[in-house]
This record gives C-alpha cells, sequence and structure tokens, in this order.
C-alpha cells in the first residue's frame, strides 16, 4: 500500500462508524487527496528532531487525595440515553 | 455599547444590568432571525443573572463586566444549558456542570444571552458544518461569519451580545473576528481552562474572546486567565493583567514581517491593506524587520495529521452509553457504528477517520509523528524569529468572509486557517484586528479584513497593548466605507 491510499472500510470499523457506499467513495477520494497534501512532510529532515506534544512547559500533576465535591449522580444520568436506576444501560455485551 | 462602557455604566447606577439585557434580548429578537447567531436563547437564565448582578452592584460589590451580555459557543457548558457542539451527536444534552472560563465571566458580572452556533465540534471555518443552524455574516447576509466560532461573532458584530467567547484550535476565533469586524483573541496555550469546553484537540484548543475594541477583549482576557485546577493543561503561573496595558505607540517595539507570507497571493486590495497595516505600524514607532519562517508552509499539514488524531480519540467518548443520542443496533457493537453514523456530520467523519489512518498500527511513526516533530520545527521557527522581534504581524485570513457553499472541497476550507495554523502548533498568543475593507468580486458591499499580531509565549500584556495602540489610530472597525452598519432593528 502506498503512503496515500486509505483503507476507509478497515479505519471506519477501527473507528466505529457505520459508512454507506456513497460515503466510502467520497471519504476514499478526499482523504486520499488529504494524504496526498500532508505527504509534503516527507520532505523535512526531521532525523535528529524530538517530537512535540504540547508546547509551553509540562509536568506531572498530582493533587492532595482528599474528598472533594462531584457531579450529582441523578443528574448525570440523566444526560445518558439509556439508564437503569443507578446505572447507564447498555446492550447485552456478553453472549448467552 | 462596548463591554466596558456597560461595565462602567452598570456600575455607577446608570443603567441597571436588567435593563440593558431586556434591550439586548430585544435585539436578539429583532435579528436573530436574519444572522442565526444563537442555538439557544438563554432568556430566562439571562434575566435571573441580571437581576442577581443589579443586587449585588446595590449591595456594593464592584464587578468587571457588570451587565455585560455574552454569547457563549455552544462547546461550552453551562449548567442547566443545552449545549450541543453544533452536533446532533449532542443536539439534546444538558450540561451538568459549568466551563471555567464561563463561571469566572459569570461571577464578574457578565450575563449569558444564549448559546452561539459554531462549526460541529469546532471543526470548520464558515460555521457551514454545524448541524442544527446557518449562521449569516451580519455584514453581507448572503456570506458566512467564518468559523469555527461563526455564532460568537455573528452575534457580536449583530449587536446579539458584548463579547462572545470563543475557542481556537487552529484559527477558529481569529477568522471569523477578521470576517465579522471584530477582535479575536486566542491567548497562550494553557493560559485558560479548558475544564468544560468539549474537547476537539486538547493540545491546540484555547478559549478566547472576540469583541468590538482590544479594551473589551483584554477585559474578558483578564477574568478569565489563570491556572485552574480542573484543567492539568492550565499553567500555574502568575497572570499578567493586560487592560492597563493598553498603548498610545509602539516606539522601541520590533515588528516582524514575515518573508514567506507574500499577501500579492491575496489579490490586489487585500495586497494594499495590509501593506498599509504594516507602514501604519511603522508610523506608530515600530521598526520593521523582515523575519523567516520557512516551516510555516508546513503547518497545514502538521496540524491536518495532530488535530484530527486528537479529535479520534477525544471523540471516542460520543459511543451512545453517557451522553446524547444512541441508535440501537443488532449487538453492542452495531450499536456504537449507528449512533455514530447517525450523529456525526461529514467534516466530523473525516477527521476521525483521518486521525484513526494516521494513529493505526503501520502509520503512526510515518504521519504522527512525523507531524509532531513538524511540530517542533515551526515552534523553532518562532522562537528564532523571536530573536529579532518582539511582535509578528501577518493577514489573519486568506480572504474576506466568501459566500455560502463557496468552499465545497475539504482542502480549500483548510486553506483558510493557513496565517493562523503555525501561531497553535507553537502555542503563541495571536489576535485579528480589523485593518481595513474589501469588497472581493461578487460581493455589493465592503466587507472587513483582519491583520494578525502574535506575540511569544505569555506576551499578552505586549500583544494586547500593541493591537489598542493600532486600533486606537487606525479605527477601521468604525470606518465602514458605505456608511452602513450590521443589521440593526
Amino acid at each position: 500500500m502506498t503512503p496515500d491510499t486509505i483503507d476507509i472500510r478497515y479505519v471506519a470499523a477501527l473507528a466505529r462508524i457505520a459508512l454507506s457506499d456513497d460515503e466510502i467513495e467520497r471519504f476514499s477520494k478526499e482523504l486520499g487527496e488529504l494524504l496526498g497534501h500532508v505527504r509534503a512532510l516527507q520532505e523535512l529532515d526531521t532525523a535528529s528532531v524530538p517530537a512535540t506534544a504540547q508546547v509551553v512547559e509540562s509536568r506531572n500533576v498530582l493533587r492532595e487525595d482528599v474528598e472533594r465535591p462531584c457531579l450529582d449522580r441523578e443528574v448525570v444520568l440523566d444526560g445518558a440515553p439509556q439508564r437503569q436506576g443507578a446505572f447507564f444501560r447498555v446492550p447485552r455485551i456478553i453472549a448467552e | 455599547m462596548n463591554a466596558a462602557e456597560i461595565a462602567r455604566d452598570v456600575s455607577a447606577g446608570r443603567v441597571s444590568a436588567a435593563e440593558i439585557t431586556a434591550a439586548t434580548l430585544a435585539q436578539v429578537q429583532a435579528v436573530d432571525g436574519d444572522v442565526g447567531a444563537y442555538l439557544t436563547v438563554l432568556g430566562q437564565i439571562a434575566r435571573s443573572s441580571a437581576a442577581r448582578v443589579d443586587e449585588r452592584i446595590a449591595a456594593g460589590e464592584r464587578l468587571a463586566l457588570a451587565g455585560v451580555p455574552i454569547a457563549l459557543k455552544d462547546n461550552m457548558c453551562l449548567e442547566g444549558s443545552r449545549t450541543t457542539c453544533g452536533s446532533k451527536i449532542l443536539e439534546h444534552w444538558i450540561a451538568p456542570y459549568t466551563a471555567t472560563a464561563v463561571a469566572r465571566l459569570l461571577e464578574a458580572g457578565a450575563i449569558p444571552i444564549g448559546k452561539a452556533n459554531c462549526d460541529e465540534f469546532a471543526m470548520g471555518s464558515s460555521c457551514e458544518n454545524s448541524a442544527l443552524g446557518v449562521t449569516r455574516n451580519p455584514y453581507d447576509l448572503t456570506r458566512v461569519p467564518g468559523g469555527s466560532s461563526g455564532g460568537s461573532a455573528a452575534a457580536v458584530a449583530a449587536g446579539e451580545a458584548a463579547i462572545g467567547l470563543g475557542s481556537d484550535t487552529g484559527g477558529s476565533i481569529r477568522e471569523p473576528a477578521a470576517f465579522c469586524n471584530l477582535v479575536g483573541f486566542k491567548p497562550t496555550y494553557g493560559r485558560v481552562s479548558r475544564y468544560g469546553l468539549i474537547a476537539f484537540a486538547s493540545s491546540l484548543d484555547q478559549i478566547g474572546p472576540l469583541a468590538r475594541t482590544v479594551e473589551d477583549a483584554a477585559l474578558a482576557y483578564d477574568i478569565m486567565a489563570g491556572y485552574d485546577p480542573m484543567d492539568a493543561t492550565s499553567l500555574d503561573r502568575p497572570v499578567e493583567r493586560t487592560a492597563d496595558s493598553l498603548r498610545a505607540d509602539l516606539s522601541g517595539l520590533r515588528v516582524g514581517i514575515v518573508r514567506e507570507f507574500d499577501t500579492k497571493a491575496l489579490g490586489e486590495r487585500s495586497d494594499a491593506l495590509y501593506r498599509e497595516a504594516y507602514r501604519d505600524l511603522e508610523r506608530l514607532g515600530a521598526e520593521l524587520v523582515e523575519v523567516s519562517l520557512p516551516t510555516a508552509d508546513y503547518g497545514l499539514a502538521t496540524y491536518y495529521l495532530i488535530a484530527p488524531a486528537e479529535c479520534s480519540s477525544n471523540l471516542a467518548r460520543f459511543d451512545g452509553v453517557r451522553y446524547g443520542l444512541r441508535v440501537e443496533g443488532a449487538d453492542v457493537r452495531a450499536m456504537y457504528d449507528n449512533t455514530r453514523a447517525a450523529g456525526f456530520g461529514p467534516e466530523v467523519k473525516r477527521r476521525i477517520l483521518i486521525g484513526t489512518h494516521a494513529l493505526s498500527s503501520g502509520y503512526y511513526d510515518a504521519y504522527y509523528v512525523r507531524a509532531q516533530k513538524a511540530r517542533t520545527l515551526i515552534a523553532r521557527d518562532f522562537e528564532r524569529a523571536f530573536a529579532q522581534c518582539d511582535l509578528i504581524a501577518c493577514p489573519a485570513a486568506s480572504c474576506p468572509a466568501f459566500e455560502f457553499a463557496a468552499k465545497s472541497d475539504p482542502y480549500s476550507m483548510y486553506l483558510m486557517d493557513y496565517y493562523t495554523i503555525p501561531m497553535s502548533l507553537a502555542g503563541l498568543p495571536a489576535l485579528s484586528v480589523p485593518c481595513g475593507w474589501a469588497t472581493p468580486e461578487g460581493a455589493n458591499l465592503p466587507l472587513p479584513i483582519g491583520l494578525q499580531l502574535c506575540a511569544p509565549l505569555f506576551g499578552e500584556r505586549l500583544l494586547l497593548g500593541a493591537a489598542a495602540a493600532y486600533e486606537r489610530a487606525t479605527n477601521h472597525a468604525l470606518a465602514h466605507p458605505a456608511q452602513i452598519g450590521p443589521v440593526r432593528a
């Protein structure tokens, strides 16, 4: 596979997005073109360059292990598509 | 009225917050049918906030933003209000808490008028990617307001708020500000807490104000900036106030003009305006120096790997379980696939797919890591440039506001952020300030153009100070050549 191609079906499966045939065709074309544009980065000599994940000072952030108020459980559960009692309700995950 | 004037008048008791709020809601009622700035108007919340502000003023409290009506981009949480990100997947979601930046403005006396439209999950440059509404440019209703903070920009331009809160990942505050004749300011990454800002690309996202004047932008920034324990990337270092730094001239400053940003490519009128703007900076006492950003041209390619990679990870949380939309399927896997298929629009899907690809096994080093290294080179370009100058001046956008559907090819839309993305990748503070009017082909009326100024990390005071001097000397925002203003009742 050349660097400019993208297997849309495979990537969509990884990303958990169902795509229509039209979308597969459209995104393959559009994202193939975009990958053509980003290929320009291969021109840069980055052999001895460190990667930047974050530009400003980064440090580990710790806090005291003390109780603090948190979001109200009822309010949070009310934002869910389906709830049951104190839980998020989800489709069956383990087969019978 | 500007925010600073409103706050002064409300604080002095010349007008009440309730009166300002009623007048602003009346303006929304009158013009928002045309402009479409808001997805949700917070009439009740606004009125009760105003009543509380008036009580606090009566009790002798001093509030920096007393009675100032604000528009909140709809990717920012306000407890008890619908917060959609312009997406079907969150169309009916009610925020259970308030973003830190929003909470600080409200504590300072600001009044939340509404939740403003934006490109879905802040991905876009025209507001056309919103799944929930159309926002029009108040200076020409046949054109876009810019994006992604287009609703906040349109609201301020149309008098439906005095300050708009936006978020900027690659230009999403600066470009709509340029399109709507406003000042749009993106602070240094980490200066304003992202807590309660629904994440798009976490290493780039930054909240900032859109306002009619530099003074108003500075006023809002001073309230919002500063460490927040709820955002691990917010910076725990002292914030310099900016509202008292507004300068009268630019003497002693060196302003860098970027050799690689040839404004001739932007057309005769824009080229002339930018040249005039640079001359005006010089006239104000600045020394112009040529600087080079050799890697800036790779900014777009770098950004369109890093931002989608981060978005593909951040948006994984929208899976039909904890918030928003769920579309059922035969099993849990089908439920995820169907929910995300129905909930996300085309641009969000594109970015999730490209980001997933860039992070996937076998491609990670070739795309994501290489982009992170290019990001280092871009940041180093700026470091070298700032050894020679104090500020950089360049265009804020590659053209004035364009017509709806004019950029149907995704890459042509991405090009809108050519001049703003390098600063975002380097985390630098940057703003757009009005620098004149141009009438592009096909337009009946002149449209605003924005000058971008950029400072080194933590250079907010210098940046806003210099922008105020330029604004005061040129006053382009108030000089609409056809003597017409934005939509008025």
